[in-house]
């Protein structure tokens, strides 16, 4: 009797369990899974209305669109560039906050992760009129008696007046997950290392960056999966231009599924494609990172 | 200067320019609110006395009360229903788990790796289906469950006592008491970090708002800044301002939060 009274008490505390966590599931199920579903069925779809079939031309179309091909360049470029340079500063300036002996830490780190609190239309604003033509960034150069660039106006500038923004708005971010990853590390395991003679750049291979990642993973799969979709700042610091120079995936998305006649299955087949990326870079980096030395 | 003080060197001057170029865009926007949209171009860094014609031609220009109304009110709305719906189902996920649970939380996860963008076509089909573009509920329910927050919330009740919940189950207090009376009030510390993210994300959301968001009475802030520049003469300094007054929300909510949030990310990378 007992021993039935107690097996009812459990299943009511699962119960009560399940329907704590059934809102936030159904919510998870209905605007991520099924859309996902619904987005790789679209993009599998040919034509309208009564001739609408199963087909893989939108992907086909994919390899031979011209701008497609413009925006993948550009996404990976900024992707290749911009991540690892973020990050290894974000782990730099972690390291150094981190010092016990550094004076005033709370200060240094309150303005370096400070950009973050500005929207990312915010900062393309900011760094579009920096870098205008008649912008800060060239009074400066004048100033100094460089020539000035049109900076926006050109393909390979502008594009890294887009990595420059990217650094900017996103280094304080990641280095609060460095930050937190290192007070998890005993000062103890540098001390003996410091008895043993390991310089401090020695310290930083050899302990640091071992102990670390778990965090640098984190951040690298977000860094990633942020980078594929990038928006906001070709949408709003150089508008995809000059031409398409600029233009990431999700801005040529947004474009064929919003501005232009909108196509539906095409800009579908595009997302797939990020879909399916930002999944395979995670598992690679999953993977490299899951290694043991 | 002593040998220990000199090895430190090197950390401070890094440490001062990150700091300084951190902090310089944010101060040229501020200085740039003041100014004459010539000066903003021409590099003036210093306040000037053009605060009031900015702000005369920003409400002149556009709708600011409208658009802060909304972008308030947005953003309050899916930070409260995220911070009440995820928190319960962390906690639903890590006080009562089993194998079940635990499986659906590892399928739950894998939601953090698709993008966005991926999904925004079928939603926008979804809600235009059923007729709810421009309403504000388009834009709340897609944002308010992340496996994100929810694996925050687990985390920190794995720390959160079981004694406490054995007594306040033998003096008779429910479930959902429990979670309402003991968890909350001890795990302020996390709530404060999940709150710092979550609404610096809702208010800086630009591509969803302005995906679902299409008459000129549900704008918000971003896509007030971004209206902004569309016209033939991008008046900078309006710009800037408008810039200034879009950033100072999420700017002092961060800096009053920001002990709780450094806190709450370490609760969560742990």
């Amino acid at each position: 009797m007992s021993r039935k009274g107690k097996l009812t008490l459990e299943r009511k505390l699962s119960l009560t369990g399940w329907a704590f966590l059934l809102p936030a599931t159904l919510l998870i199920l209905i605007f991520s899974f099924y859309p996902m579903v619904q987005a790789i069925l679209l993009s599998l779809k040919a034509g309208r209305g009564a001739q609408a079939h199963y087909a893989l031309t939108n992907f086909t179309r994919l390899l031979q669109d011209q701008t497609f091909r413009q925006c993948l360049f550009n996404t990976i470029f900024y992707f290749i560039v911009q991540v690892p340079i973020m990050l290894i500063l974000a782990l730099v300036l972690a390291v150094l906050l981190n010092n016990p002996r550094l004076k005033g830490k709370a200060i240094f780190r309150t303005m370096i992760f400070l950009p973050c609190a500005t929207s990312l239309v915010s900062y393309s604003m900011i760094f579009q009129s920096l870098f205008s033509t008649n912008g800060f960034i060239n009074v400066l150069l004048t100033g100094l008696g460089l020539e000035p660039v049109r900076w926006l106006e050109q393909a390979w500038p502008a594009r890294i007046v887009i990595v420059i923004a990217l650094i900017w708005r996103w280094t304080g971010y990641n280095m609060v997950f460095y930050l937190a990853g290192l007070q998890n590390i005993e000062s103890s395991v540098y001390e003996a290392a410091t008895i043993d003679g390991a310089s401090p750049v020695q310290q930083f291979f050899k302990i640091t960056v071992p102990l670390l990642k778990p965090t640098i993973l984190l951040t690298a799969i977000m860094s990633t999966a942020g980078t594929l979709q990038l928006f906001d700042e070709s949408m709003n610091l150089t508008s995809g231009g000059p031409g398409k120079a600029t233009m990431t995936i999700a801005h040529y998305i947004f474009e064929t599924s919003f501005v232009m006649t909108p196509n539906f299955n095409y800009s579908a087949a595009m997302s797939v494609f990020i879909l399916v990326s930002v999944a395979i870079l995670s598992a690679i980096q999953m993977k490299i990172g899951d290694k043991r030395d | 200067m002593t040998r220990r003080a000199r090895s430190m060197a090197p950390a401070y001057i890094i440490l001062v320019i990150a700091s300084f170029l951190s902090v310089f865009p944010l101060y040229y926007m501020a200085v740039g609110a003041t100014n004459t949209s010539m000066d903003v171009t021409s590099g003036r860094l210093i306040p000037g006395t053009h605060l009031v014609e900015n702000f005369k031609s920003l409400i002149s220009n556009q709708n600011l009360g409208v658009a802060m109304w909304n972008s308030l009110r947005n953003s309050t709305v899916i930070t409260l229903l995220t911070l009440l719906i995820c928190s319960i189902a962390g906690y639903g996920f890590e006080i009562y788990h089993d194998r079940r649970k635990d499986k659906l939380m590892s399928i739950l996860l894998l939601a953090m790796m698709i993008p966005f963008v991926a999904l925004m076509v079928p939603l926008f089909r979804m809600f235009s289906g059923w007729n709810m573009i421009n309403s504000w509920i388009a834009l709340v329910l897609p944002a308010i469950s992340t496996p994100f927050m929810i694996m925050l919330f687990r985390q920190s009740a794995r720390s959160f006592p079981h004694d406490i919940i054995e007594a306040a189950r033998l003096e008779g207090l429910s479930e959902i008491r429990i979670f309402f009376q003991m968890f909350i009030p001890v795990m302020k510390s996390t709530y404060g970090a999940a709150m710092t993210v979550t609404f610096m994300n809702a208010w800086n959301n630009y591509m969803w708002p302005r995906i679902v968001l299409q008459s000129n009475d549900s704008i918000t802030m971003p896509m007030l800044v971004a209206n902004l520049k569309s016209g033939y003469v991008v008046d900078y300094g309006m710009l800037m301002l408008g810039v200034l007054i879009c950033t100072l929300p999420t700017a002092i909510i961060f800096l009053c939060l920001q002990k709780s949030f450094a806190n709450g990310i370490t609760g969560a990378v742990k």
